[in-house]
């Protein structure tokens, strides 16, 4: 019947970001331009209220009948996702003004695009999953055109469209096999249905479509494109929410759907192979990079793939290591795309990482944020990346994933190579011209991460407890 | 609980760092009418740094040199069992102390002849000591693992900042050479943790690992540590690094991260994996003995000092790999001994390196020659390093050479004899370069003018020939303090 209650405990955030996007929809339609000003700060609002009731209803719920549960796995990424949205839109306000693109409809298709994200968090069946990501995809395919004057962004947005449609077809393709074979679509029972081959199919097209959200090799190659051809505010939420939610989503999909000894077998392996590809190919397509937007592309494709070791390491070692290491991106990733904003001259911006030259010497602070901030992307001790790592590792070994404990070596040597390049453009070269001021939230998100990167680096005990937590509601 | 000493120690430093990084900050760069960055701030990181050294200097009247295991323990949780524990030795004591000592010996080297960028540099290297101490206190392999790392950045920025020409490539080769072998060491702290439940340093001592286990795990240490140490051949990385880093750097690369490598040896090869070092021992003493002739035979046809230097403290660490490897209590504290004395000893050489390059802006060995008829003092300061490094009796270069090749001799009688032959080869190569740059006549007319040391150069100079001196005179002061610590690498071995 009808609970309130299961139904808050479990969709409390959504039910706020559906309300307060058809609410924004319709104050747009009646005040129209007016509304253009007030609608990011609200937006990012509503976004950490969401975080707040995710956090609230930690425990989560069950509801309509199983078509959605949410567990406390989910709702950390809920958490994360939401507040890296909210932050994102906080700092795309200045941007878009500069641009005069600053519309209302951005921030609401934030709001969508997270209400996307919380419902593929919240999905135990097929057709709820396809809903969510469907929502989020849409709204993510018109944010990567948002600079509709931009023939780069509008080029952006296509390609983004026409790869994503039919990575979800291959999804839904997936979904329908899967459903042939076993007669439902809710996880619980083709959970408990035997692993036919028919099953394996539907597996590994869905596997190959969620692998496109994530930007795993070999399904990632619109990620630079889009990386450099969208507005950078937009890439700045693409590099960081979608991510995370995505890359739970993977997880929660391949642990509680295809948890079968069989099934497991297979997707550890082919996992296993895909996270194999991303890293090498996210550490070696980065090393030609001039362009900052395209290098933190690559960039983030290596940095799916070690979450992709976490994952393939099975629910019971990697689901709590997942959680560490992606957060840790996630924040790295805000602040690195904070100073991707910040890089303003002559009233354009600016994207080639020689831009960076000198940075030390003309803004102190931005340049040693920035440094730590690449620190902790790449892993390397100092900054919680490095826990990151280390969690994956971890994973990595308690599953005998050997391997893959090689591949991630040496690719974070390969990366480091290019993390360090822009810290020597910015410590060791000449100095070049100054960059204009920008917005104070965009400076504030670039210290803020940094500073949260090397605290969480020392005060990384209730984090790690509250990710084991979240890690075995998903186990029971 | 008590005062927590060794993470005072530790962190002051980098308080420091902080403090004048906000001072700065608040007050903005203060520039001279010439361009260049005023120096009272290097006088401040020199103060924070003297203020560490008499802080270890305080840490080390308060340690009991008799008493056995590890003292002035610090523990605090830091997450999922991986504890901030921090201990310290009779070994490590010594090794604080020589970072704390030569840490304000490199800054002072540095007045006048760094002149840009002022701030970052002295920044650095506080960074930095903060990171070399903490190596030498951790106690939890994740701990050690952090500032092993860590000290790469600062370094890193020191050689890439106010090196030489080719300061950008020696950065990034150092870098990555030393990145790929700690990341394996890792991936093996990772297993341990899994396999024995925590990386308490301690318990992992008395962990048995399996015969196979050990070997892969002893592998994935060595390769971090033999790169860092370095031994031949993942030494290439050294002469670039030395060559192209600034006097400082030089200093520290050579007196304080070299040392880590021995130190990760004896602190976890030996009690951890006392089968594989037993195991790997030949390969090892094939490895130095050949890292000693080769890396003397180099040295003597080289013609930049920076370089023969560097190449002359990769065959003097193979003495120290040889003494480790040895498995004898005399080969192990002469291994200790002489990472101290090349600490001293070496420093003092880039020192002596550096001042000359102050005045003539190259290192080229064919520039200079006839230096002791404008600069007595220098050259009787560079005679005393030259014939430390020879391993004179009577200077702790001896000492540890001696012994260690004492121990190797116990366990092998022609790892010894190859050793023998470094010694002969390091009389060469020393005496050559002496001889060359201070002896004969002057024939390069810009040496006409050149000045003797001045004040700032003997207040550098002075602690470590006096260093070198003491403990070539009196060395019972170091092995009564490391005796405990000797036998308790071996305590495994013994039992194995």
């Amino acid at each position: 019947m009808f609970d309130l209650e299961a139904i808050l405990t479990t969709i409390a955030p959504e039910m706020l970001l559906a309300a307060a996007g058809l609410l924004g929809v319709t104050i747009g339609a009646i005040f129209g331009d007016r509304f253009n000003g007030i609608s990011f700060k609200l937006g990012a609002l509503v976004l950490f209220a969401a975080a707040v009731l995710a956090g609230y209803y930690w425990e989560g719920g069950r509801a309509f009948d199983g078509l959605v549960e949410t567990t406390s796995f989910a709702n950390f990424a809920k958490i994360v996702s939401f507040v890296a949205g909210g932050v994102a839109l906080l700092m795309a306000e200045g941007f878009l003004r500069r641009h005069r693109t600053m519309r209302y409809e951005y921030s609401l298709l934030v709001i969508f695009a997270a209400l996307g994200m919380g419902i593929i968090l919240s999905a135990t069946n097929f057709m709820t999953l396809y809903l969510g990501v469907e929502t989020l995809s849409l709204s993510s395919y018109v944010l990567a055109s948002f600079h509709r004057d931009s023939p780069r962004s509008a080029e952006a947005g296509l390609k983004y469209f026409v790869l994503g449609a039919l990575a979800s077809g291959l999804l839904l393709y997936g979904m329908s096999l899967v459903y042939g074979f076993t007669g439902s679509t809710s996880y619980e029972v083709i959970a408990s249905s035997d692993a036919s081959m028919g099953l394996m199919f539907g597996m590994v097209l869905m596997i190959t479509g969620l692998a496109f959200k994530v930007s795993a090799a070999p399904m990632h190659v619109w990620t630079p494109d889009v990386y450099e051809g969208s507005p950078s505010p937009v890439v700045a939420f693409f590099a960081t929410a979608p991510k995370m939610a995505s890359m739970v989503v993977f997880a929660i999909v391949m642990y509680t759907a295809f948890p079968q000894a069989m099934a497991f077998d297979n997707w550890q392996m082919i996992i296993g192979i895909i996270a194999a590809a991303s890293m090498l190919i996210g550490a070696i397509g980065a090393l030609p990079q001039t362009n900052l937007k395209r290098l933190l592309g690559y960039s983030s494709i290596a940095n799916m793939g070690y979450a992709l070791v976490a994952v393939a390491a099975g629910v019971q070692f990697g689901a709590g290591s997942l959680l560490i290491f992606m957060t840790a991106y996630v924040i790295a990733s805000l602040g690195l795309f904070g100073g991707v904003l910040s890089m303003r001259r002559e009233g354009g911006m600016v994207e080639n990482i020689d831009e960076l030259s000198g940075l030390i010497r003309r803004q102190p602070g931005l340049a040693t944020a920035l440094t730590i901030l690449l620190v902790s992307v790449s892993g390397f001790p100092l900054a919680f990346g490095f826990l990151g790592k280390l969690a994956v590792l971890e994973a990595g070994w308690n599953a005998g994933l050997m391997p893959l404990i090689i591949i991630l070596v040496l690719s974070s040597v390969i990366a480091m190579y290019y993390y360090l390049r822009i810290v020597k453009i910015m410590w060791f070269d000449e100095q070049a011209e100054d960059f204009e001021s920008v917005d104070a939230w965009v400076t504030l998100t670039v210290y803020v991460t940094a500073l949260v990167s090397v605290a969480l680096l020392i005060f990384i005990n209730p984090l790690s407890e509250l990710a084991a937590s979240a890690a075995a509601s998903l186990i029971s | 609980m008590d005062f927590p000493i060794l993470s005072a120690v530790t962190f002051l430093p980098l308080a420091g760092a902080i403090l004048i990084l906000l001072i700065r900050a608040l007050t903005g760069a203060q520039m001279r009418p010439d361009g260049s960055e005023d120096d009272r701030v290097l006088y401040a990181g020199l103060l924070f740094s003297i203020a560490t050294f008499v802080v270890s200097v305080v840490m080390f009247l308060s340690f009991d040199t008799s008493g056995t295991g590890y003292q002035l323990v610090e523990e605090v949780d830091w997450f999922a069992g991986v504890k901030y524990k921090m201990g310290v030795d009779g070994m490590s004591v010594l090794l604080i102390l020589l970072t704390t000592l030569l840490t304000p010996i490199a800054l002072i080297a540095s007045i006048g002849s760094i002149k840009h960028r002022l701030t970052e540099y002295v920044v650095s290297f506080l960074i930095l000591e903060t990171f070399m101490i903490g190596v030498f206190c951790a106690l939890d392999l994740v701990v050690f693992y952090v500032f092993f790392e860590a000290g790469l950045i600062p370094m890193f920025i020191v050689i890439g900042v106010w090196g030489g020409v080719d300061r950008i490539y020696a950065s990034f080769k150092f870098f990555l050479y030393t990145l790929l072998g700690s990341l394996f060491m890792l991936a093996a702290v990772v297993y341990m943790y899994l396999t024995a439940g925590t990386s308490d340093v301690v318990v992992l001592e008395q962990f048995e690992f399996s015969k196979s286990a050990q070997i892969w795990l002893w592998l994935a240490f060595f390769s971090s540590f033999a790169v860092k140490l370095p031994m031949w051949p993942v030494h290439t990385w050294l002469p670039d690094a030395h060559v192209q880093a600034p006097t400082a750097g030089s200093v520290i690369l050579a007196a304080v991260l070299l040392k880590m490598g021995g130190y990760g040896f004896l602190r976890f090869n030996l009690p951890m994996f006392p089968d594989a070092s037993l195991f790997f021992q030949p390969f090892v003493f094939v490895v130095s003995v050949v890292a000693i002739v080769y890396a003397s035979l180099v040295a003597w046809r080289q013609t930049d000092m920076k370089k023969l230097i560097a190449y002359s403290s990769v065959a003097h660490m193979g003495f120290v790999t040889l003494g480790i490897f040895s498995f004898t209590e005399i080969g192990v504290q002469g291994a200790i001994f002489q990472m101290l004395s090349h600490g001293l000893i070496s420093g003092a050489l880039f020192l002596i390196v550096g001042v000359v390059y102050d005045r003539m802006h190259t290192r080229d060995i064919s520039a200079y020659g006839g230096l002791v008829h404008r600069m007595p003092v220098y050259a009787s300061f560079f005679m005393l390093f030259t014939m430390a490094n020879v391993g004179l009796p009577g200077t702790s270069g001896f000492v540890g050479e001696i012994l260690t090749m004492v121990g190797a001799f116990q366990a092998n009688t022609w790892a010894a004899a190859g050793a023998a032959l470094g010694v002969i080869f390091s009389a060469v190569y020393m005496l050559t370069l002496y001889r060359r740059t201070v002896f004969g006549e002057i024939t390069n007319p810009e040496l006409d003018t050149i000045q003797d040391v001045n004040t700032k150069e003997l207040i550098c100079l002075v602690p470590l020939a006096f260093g070198t001196i003491l403990l070539g005179i009196l060395p019972n002061l170091i092995f009564d303090i490391t005796r405990e610590s000797s036998l308790h690498a071996l305590a495994q071995m013994a039992g194995g």
